[in-house]
């Protein structure tokens, strides 16, 4: 049967192109927050890769070679960027099982899963361990590990912060967030290998920063600049790498826009009014279970005929 | 650069072939006519076991106004009217005859001489095309003569000439207007005439521009007759897709028809077999065809009379490649793979396409990832991941509502899939059933 032709493209084709765009913000970490954070992205990545492959083989019983898609790769790198440099190793294998065995695997793999593996997982340990996942090292104690010097997030005091020092990274926070130039450097690549499109980053951003922009105007004080809130916290990693997961992110452009805004609206709303300093994780994870609903009501333009309700 | 507005991908375009002269091919000993070479109803055969029969002798009459009769491409004798499997992996009625000598219908002006004068009316041009048995060339074989005559209460406006050859590796139309532009162009302008309309395209993709440079030279003699240069990117061929590149306009959905939007669209080879047939009196007997393939010595564009099987082809470009492990009629993104090498050249062949072992394997499926370049591929606007498993679950009333009636079966879908999903085989599926509850429904009414 026709077409008998392929473009070639593959599933490990763009979980590659993923991995490769998170290499800057991953080498930063190595270098902000040197053994601690390959530490604990060696454990991340390596947990979720064997709960994989134990899933698939000793419960589900499939000979499929599920890990050669290196799916469960991007989700180890990503749950790493989402924890602090110095978490210890029970709570790193506990987030793995839980993204991995509970978020992922359980609704049928790759691609079924409606909420994103990585981020579930997060917020399942912010919960389980709320001061452990709240402390972060400083930055440049190469060496350390578990006795690692800690502080609280910049988000806590947000205005206070060094713009140069949040958009380069040099703030504490979770492994993978700090650093908006290595963010930014993989939504480049991202964008230029066409593994994603412009939609879901770009509204996401332009909405962050337009409603912190009216906020910062209204509250001088209480209110950092949206330049802070864009660089801050983990608004850039959320934004670029978790929020575009192909898999919990609407199908088509119109859709994407629409997912994009609310995120960002509710991230500033969480991360204004909120008990919580950062909404990025909740945020995302709300609109994950709105995707099939925004499926559903943006259709895209049919050919030769206005969009359907 | 001008092209169609939603959807379509690039296949690597391996036009093996381009620029190669167009070569004829050998007779055959046997030549072989299916009477269902068009879309509509079949040819009913006027000729009877025993007969004698020259080049250019009508073998069949059209079957009904949406028809075409069929020309016998050799001299000789009919041997049998029996079946054969043609390239819809089909057993179909056909008409066998032995090729003796090369004798033409005295009719046929053989004469190479250019002629850009008509004085035929429309209706006349009409006829003469009609009793010439010209179909669509691209591939779809609709019967030009009904394009030709719109329904009531409609109105043409202008003529398109599909010369994009979108399908990777064939190049039939390509050599074809290197070698003929001038007749293509008074074929266009016969076409224009008979519909009465004034103005022309002929729309070519930028990967020819040997052929855009030509043709634009050769149009100025042509009154209203313009070369539209497009963007590469498949399917543009589509008639949809097409009429969206050149002059903007979308065509609604079936059962409506290009005329809606007041375009006619016709191949650039019907309009050279619209030449041939108005001033040459020359039945479609004959056309161009590539042969091609990666492992195939030597990929050819051959002036070949119908009937002949494709075997003589492959033979004559280089021999069946060892590694061979399909045999495509057409081109690999819209053509069907065949049983045999035996399939007879009909009026819609324009390629045999040779794939090796290694070609021909598909990549193993995996799960749907939900990236969505599925749905940025399709040219339609259409979701093929929810089409496609809506087949699966057989839900035909869902995929009623998801428009999956107006899919045109490109394989964009298909083709782009990272996840290797067999995507537009559940939609032809569940297309093929739905179509036949609608014609049920229709059916009560």
């Amino acid at each position: 049967m026709s077409p008998h032709v392929h473009s070639g493209d593959s599933v490990s084709k763009n979980m590659r192109w993923v991995i490769i765009a998170m290499l800057p913000a991953m080498l930063w970490s190595f270098y902000a927050f040197g053994m601690g954070a390959v530490i604990v992205t060696a454990v991340s990545v390596a947990s979720c890769v064997f709960f994989e492959w134990a899933i698939n083989k000793y419960i589900l019983k499939n000979d499929k070679c599920t890990v050669c898609d290196l799916s469960a790769v991007v989700t180890g790198i990503l749950l790493a960027f989402n924890l602090p440099s110095n978490l210890p190793l029970y709570i790193i294998i506990i987030g793995a099982l839980f993204a991995i065995g509970v978020v992922k695997m359980t609704f049928g793999g790759l691609g079924c899963n409606l909420f994103n593996p990585a981020l579930a997982a997060r917020v399942f340990l912010l919960i389980s361990f709320p001061v452990k996942m709240t402390v972060f090292p400083e930055v440049g104690q190469m060496t350390a590990y578990a006795d690692a010097v800690t502080a609280a997030t910049p988000m806590a005091n947000l205005a206070d912060t060094s713009l140069l020092d949040l958009f380069l990274g040099n703030v504490g926070g979770s492994l993978g967030e700090v650093s908006a130039l290595c963010l930014l450097l993989g939504l480049v690549i991202l964008l230029a290998s066409r593994t994603i499109t412009w939609h879901i980053p770009v509204s996401i951003l332009v909405t962050v920063f337009a409603l912190t922009g009216l906020l910062h105007i209204a509250y001088p004080v209480e209110v950092a600049t949206p330049w802070h809130h864009l660089f801050g916290g983990g608004l850039m990693l959320g934004a670029i790498f978790m929020a575009t997961d192909y898999v919990t992110s609407p199908m088509t452009p119109k859709g994407q826009l629409i997912y994009g805004f609310c995120i960002g609206f509710l991230t500033v709303a969480i991360r204004v009014f909120g008990a919580y300093p950062e909404g990025m994780s909740f945020a995302i994870l709300i609109m994950n279970a709105f995707v099939p609903l925004i499926n559903n009501a943006c259709k895209p333009k049919r050919f030769a005929k206005e969009v359907k309700k | 650069m001008k092209t169609f507005r939603i959807g379509g991908v690039h296949p690597s375009e391996n036009k093996l072939s381009a620029g190669k002269k167009i070569e004829p091919m050998a007779l055959p000993k046997q030549a072989v006519f299916p009477l269902s070479q068009h879309i509509g109803a079949p040819a009913v055969p006027c000729v009877a076991k025993g007969d004698m029969v020259k080049v250019g002798t009508k073998i069949a009459d059209a079957g009904g106004f949406v028809s075409a009769a069929i020309f016998s491409s050799v001299s000789g004798k009919v041997a049998k009217i029996d079946s054969v499997i043609d390239a819809s992996g089909y057993r179909k009625p056909a008409i066998f005859i032995d090729v003796v000598g090369d004798e033409w219908e005295e009719s046929i002006d053989r004469s190479e001489e250019l002629v850009t004068k008509c004085d035929l009316k429309p209706e006349e041009i009409v006829a003469k095309i009609k009793d010439a048995g010209v179909v669509g060339m691209g591939g779809a074989c609709f019967p030009t003569h009904v394009k030709l005559t719109p329904p009531p209460g409609s109105k043409a406006e202008c003529v398109i000439i599909n010369a994009v050859e979108c399908e990777p590796y064939l190049t039939a139309d390509h050599s074809l207007m290197l070698e003929k532009p001038e007749q293509i162009l008074m074929g266009v302008s016969l076409l224009m005439k008979a519909v009465n309309v004034t103005v022309g395209y002929i729309a070519i993709e930028n990967n020819k521009p040997d052929a855009i440079a030509l043709m634009t030279e050769k149009a100025k003699n042509f009154p209203g007759i313009q070369v539209v240069p497009l963007k590469v990117k498949y399917p543009q061929g589509g008639e949809k897709q097409l009429i969206d590149a050149v002059i903007g306009r979308q065509v609604p959905a079936p059962p409506a028809i290009p005329i809606a939007v007041g375009a006619v669209v016709q191949n650039v080879g019907t309009a050279y077999a619209v030449y041939e047939a108005v001033i040459k009196n020359k039945p479609l007997f004959e056309r161009i065809v590539t042969v091609t393939g990666k492992s195939l010595a030597n990929p050819s564009n051959f002036l070949t009379r119908m009937g002949t099987p494709m075997s003589q082809l492959i033979e004559a470009a280089g021999g069946m490649p060892e590694d061979t492990g399909k045999i495509i009629g057409g081109g690999p993104m819209m053509g069907k793979a065949l049983l045999n090498a035996e399939v007879p050249i009909c009026k819609g062949s324009s390629g045999v396409l040779l794939m090796s072992e290694k070609e021909s394997l598909r990549g193993e499926e995996q799960n749907c990832m939900r990236c969505a370049k599925c749905v940025a591929a399709c040219p339609m606007g259409l979701e093929p991941y929810l089409l496609a498993k809506l087949g699966e679950y057989a839900d035909w009333e869902r995929a009623e509502k998801e428009d999956i009636m107006t899919c045109i079966e490109c394989g964009c879908c298909t083709f782009t899939c990272p996840s290797n999903r067999p995507l537009l085989d559940w939609v032809r599926l569940c297309k093929n059933t739905v179509g036949g509850i609608i014609r049920e429904r229709n059916m009560k009414k």
